[in-house]
Formats: C-alpha cells, sequence, structure tokens
C-alpha cells in the first residue's frame, strides 16, 4: 500500500501520458475512419478498393507490429518525428509529447482508424433505404447526401461499436509502452521492477484505475446512445 | 444498405468527374508507393544482404519453428482457455442464482476492461519470471484465454439468448432438467450462432500473442528482434512479420466466412454487447 502512497505522482504522470495518447489518437482515428468509411461506400471504385485494402492489411496486423514500424523501422527509412518536441512541465513531473509520442500516436491512429472505418460502415448499414433515396430524391448528391442525411445517423447507429473500439483505443495505449512511451504501463513495469513484493498493489492500482477509466467512458457513451438514438 | 442506394446512376459529367478521382486516387496511391519504394532504395533496404536471412534456411526454420509454430500454439492454448472460461462464465452469467451470477459478472467486466499486457506483466512478475521462456509462454496464454474468455463469455450469453425461446419451453415441457435444458437443447444451437464470432476472437488472440514480445516470450514478433540486431535489417524484418501475420490471419478469417456460410446462412451477425453496458435482456 505505501508503494501506491509514495508514488502517486509517478502513476498520475504516466496516466497523464495514457489519457493524451487516448484522446489524441481517439480523434485522429475518427476523422481518418470516417474517411475511409466514406470512400469504401463511395461511388468511385478504385477509391473502394484502396479503403479496403488498408483495412484489410491494418486489422489483420498486429498493433504491437505497426508502433514497432513507426519506433525502430520508420526513422531507418526517413519517417522520423523529431521535429516534435514538446515537454509540459508540471509539478509532479513532466508530460513528455517527443518523437517516441509522436510515433505511437501515429501508429495508434492508422490502426484504429481501420475499426472505426468497420464500425461506421455497420452504422451505414443500419440507416434505413428511404433515408438515402429520399436525399437522392430531392437531388442531394452523393457528398451532400452523406453530410446531411446519412453519416449524421450512421454516427448514431454506430455509437456503440464506435465506444467498443475507442474503450480497445485506452488499453491499446499500453502498447505503447513498449516503444519506450512513458505511460502508465511502462510506469507499472518500472514500480513491479523496483518494488517486487508489492507486485500486487500495484497491479490492484493500476487495474483499478484502468476499470474506472473505461467505465466512466463506456457509460457516456451509453447516455449519449441513448439520448442519441436514431427514431 | 447498399452502396448503390446511396448514390444515382452516374450521367456524363459525373462519370467525367469519376474518372478524374479515379486518376487522382491512382496518381495518390502510387505517390505513397513510389515514395516508399524511393526512401527504402535511398536507405539502401533492398540489399541483398539484409534479406538474404529469409532465405537462409537455417533462420528460415527458426522463423518458422520458434516463430510461427509458437504464435500458432499460444494462440491455439488461448482459444481453448477462453472457449472453455468463456462457457463456464456465460452460463453462469445466464444463472437464476445471485450467488453465481453477480461473481461471473464482475469477473468478465473486470477482465474485460484490463489492458492484456498489464496482465501478462503482472504474470510474469509473479509466475514466469523464474521460470524462463515456457514461463513467460504460460503467461502470455493465461493472460488471453482470461481476457478472450471474458469476451466469449459475452459472445455465449448473447448466442443463448438468441436461441428462440420456444426450444427452452419445449425442452421443460418435456421435463428436461434446467443442467439438460442447457446442455442438449440451448448450447448446440447457440453455438451454430457464435462461430462466426467465436472465429474472429480466434483472429484477436493471434495477433495478441505478439504482446508476448514485452516479457519474452517466443513467438514471430520476438524472434525478429535477435534478427534485427544481428543483421540491422530492422525494415525487412518488420514487414516480412507483419506479412506472415497478415497471411495467417487472413486464413483463419477466410475460415470464418467458410463457416458463416455454411453453418450460419445470410443471416444477421450475433451483437455482443460493449463493456459495461446494461443489457436490457440480460435477467
Amino acid at each position: 500500500m505505501d508503494v501506491i502512497r509514495e508514488n502517486y505522482q509517478f502513476i498520475a504522470m504516466g496516466f497523464a501520458h495514457t489519457i493524451l495518447l487516448f484522446v489524441i489518437a481517439g480523434i485522429g482515428s475518427l476523422l481518418l475512419g470516417t474517411l475511409l468509411a466514406a470512400l469504401r461506400v463511395g461511388p468511385v471504385a478504385i477509391m473502394r478498393r484502396t479503403a479496403v485494402v488498408y483495412v484489410t492489411l491494418v486489422r489483420n496486423t498486429p498493433l504491437l507490429l505497426v508502433l514497432l514500424f513507426f519506433s525502430i523501422a520508420g526513422p531507418k527509412i526517413g519517417i522520423r518525428f523529431t521535429w516534435i518536441d514538446i515537454v509540459i512541465n508540471t509539478g509532479w513531473g513532466q508530460i513528455r509529447m517527443t518523437n517516441a509520442f509522436a510515433g505511437a500516436v501515429v501508429g495508434l491512429t492508422l490502426y484504429t482508424a481501420a475499426f472505426v472505418c468497420e464500425a461506421l460502415r455497420s452504422g451505414v448499414n443500419a440507416v434505413p433505404l428511404g433515408q438515402a433515396e429520399a436525399a437522392r430524391a430531392i437531388g442531394l448528391p452523393f457528398s451532400g447526401a452523406m453530410r446531411h442525411v446519412v453519416l449524421p445517423q450512421a454516427f448514431r447507429a454506430a455509437l456503440p461499436p464506435l465506444a467498443s473500439v475507442q474503450i480497445a483505443l485506452i488499453k491499446n495505449t499500453t502498447v505503447a509502452g513498449t516503444v519506450l512511451v512513458v505511460e502508465a504501463f511502462y510506469r507499472m513495469k518500472l514500480l513491479l521492477n523496483d518494488y517486487p513484493a508489492d507486485r500486487w498493489w500495484i497491479f490492484g492500482a493500476f487495474a483499478l484505475v484502468f476499470v474506472v477509466l473505461v467505465e466512466i467512458y463506456s457509460l457516456v457513451a451509453h447516455r449519449l446512445e441513448r439520448r442519441w438514438r436514431v427514431a | 444498405m447498399s452502396g448503390s442506394v446511396l448514390f444515382d446512376a452516374p450521367g456524363p459529367r459525373t462519370i467525367a468527374r469519376h474518372r478524374l478521382y479515379t486518376v487522382l486516387t491512382l496518381l495518390a496511391v502510387a505517390a505513397a508507393v513510389a515514395f516508399l519504394l524511393f526512401q527504402l532504395q535511398s536507405k539502401g533496404q533492398f540489399e541483398g544482404d539484409k534479406w538474404e536471412v529469409f532465405t537462409t534456411p537455417g533462420y528460415l526454420e527458426t522463423i518458422l519453428v520458434d516463430g510461427l509454430l509458437n504464435t500458432l500454439k499460444m494462440a491455439a492454448g488461448a482459444i481453448v482457455g477462453a472457449l472453455v472460461l468463456g462457457v463456464l462464465l456465460g452460463v453462469g452469467k445466464l444463472s437464476d442464482h445471485r450467488l453465481v451470477r453477480m461473481p461471473c459478472w464482475a469477473f468478465v467486466e473486470f477482465f474485460r476492461a484490463l489492458p492484456v499486457l498489464m496482465l501478462m506483466i503482472i504474470f510474469f512478475s509473479a509466475y514466469g519470471i523464474t521460470r524462463g521462456e515456457s514461463g513467460a509462454f504460460w503467461c502470455v496464454v493465461w493472460a488471453l484465454s482470461l481476457y478472450n474468455g471474458a469476451v466469449l463469455a459475452e459472445v455465449f450469453r448473447a448466442g443463448v439468448l438468441a436461441v428462440p425461446p420456444g426450444q427452452a419451453e419445449a425442452a421443460y415441457a418435456l421435463g428436461l432438467r434446467k443442467t439438460q435444458v442447457m446442455r442438449v437443447i440451448l448450447l448446440p444451437q447457440a453455438v451454430k450462432i457464435m462461430i462466426p464470432a467465436i472465429i474472429s476472437q480466434c483472429v484477436v488472440a493471434l495477433k495478441d500473442t505478439s504482446l508476448g514480445y514485452a516479457i519474452t516470450a517466443p513467438g514471430l514478433t520476438a524472434i525478429g528482434k535477435p534478427i534485427y540486431l544481428e543483421f540491422q535489417n530492422h525494415v525487412p524484418v518488420i514487414f516480412v512479420l507483419g506479412a506472415m501475420y497478415v497471411g495467417v490471419n487472413l486464413v483463419l478469417t477466410g475460415a470464418a466466412t467458410w463457416a458463416q456460410r455454411k453453418f450460419v446462412g445470410e443471416k444477421k451477425p450475433l451483437e455482443v454487447a460493449m463493456v459495461g453496458e446494461t443489457d436490457p435482456r440480460s435477467i
């Protein structure tokens, strides 16, 4: 128990990185995933195929391999993020958003976007036929029909699977710890090395925060889902 | 809703515009590929000695036996464990007894909300660290079994609930007991509905075995490290390993599609409630 009390600042800074990774990659993957979903249902065959290839490849690759690419292979072929160097000093420790962090964000975004695309596509499939037909009947082109009629409803219908994808993203941020982002998992590993006898307290504390984060997120998603339910 | 409902049959101007989009997309994809190839070429990633290792029989054996075989073994172990746990927890969550239902519910919620990597590291710290490679191997199997078991519990529960209620009623009317109804009537029918969901969970388990890298468990990702440290060929290693994972997973996904066609037909696939969601159908 003492180990948690003594290191609470260290742990909190770890979760600060976790939450930052989650928020930035979450927004990025929503944007990229929406674009991919639009390409996948669009009228241009080659765009559809490009999106399908991307989604299939990324969905079947382990996240760790994607992150390893940006951490060890990318720098070898000129994909570097060294120009990103933000260090925020807080009273409890530093928040370091440097090249490792940026690589992890890009990897998590690219990976999660494939799953967002699939979730949204299931949402598009749930929009009643008549909605799209009516949009066409009043003369909306594909982009207009998507923007004003289909996507807003698809987002609402896709809220449960989207929330599942984002919850998976919260948990997946821990994988960034294996490519040298000093987030919660990495700090838990350090604490386990330093205090092996207190391992169950350490694990319990980190697990509790993760369960709470996930439950808060799914509670918010559930309330949104009820408020936005498609009639 | 099929894609063609979203847009009209294109007229001449739209066809011309779509042609323009096609060309632009092709150019963009070609530019991305060309950039990648150029970078690979200019940084000397196509040199023979960086790829030679993948045609050397000794290393090939290491990659296939120590890497792929171990990955498949871990995935198979995790799936068997997850199936057993999933049936027990799924049936437990449907129990009439509060004392059985609540622990099963708490267990499922906890292990679904927990990152698998954290589970692996705590098992490794508590059990695997003194037992070397086999210890790490079993830590991966246990962690994945617990996580995927919790996920599959929801799948099983949803599957049992998706069996038409008349089936259970008819079985009770015949005088079968609760266990018999579950075992003889409900589970066999539920399994049929669940096969696609189970197989896609196999893909998840297979991908997650790569996380064993963090605790020095054997496997496809872990086998990459000594290779790229020895030959300094980080880029080819990542590409080859990625291609192997994608290949194995596509085979699995193909099996899922085949099973879906054979056993389920064109019925809607099973939808499973997410973590923390209160399912109105739950008892």
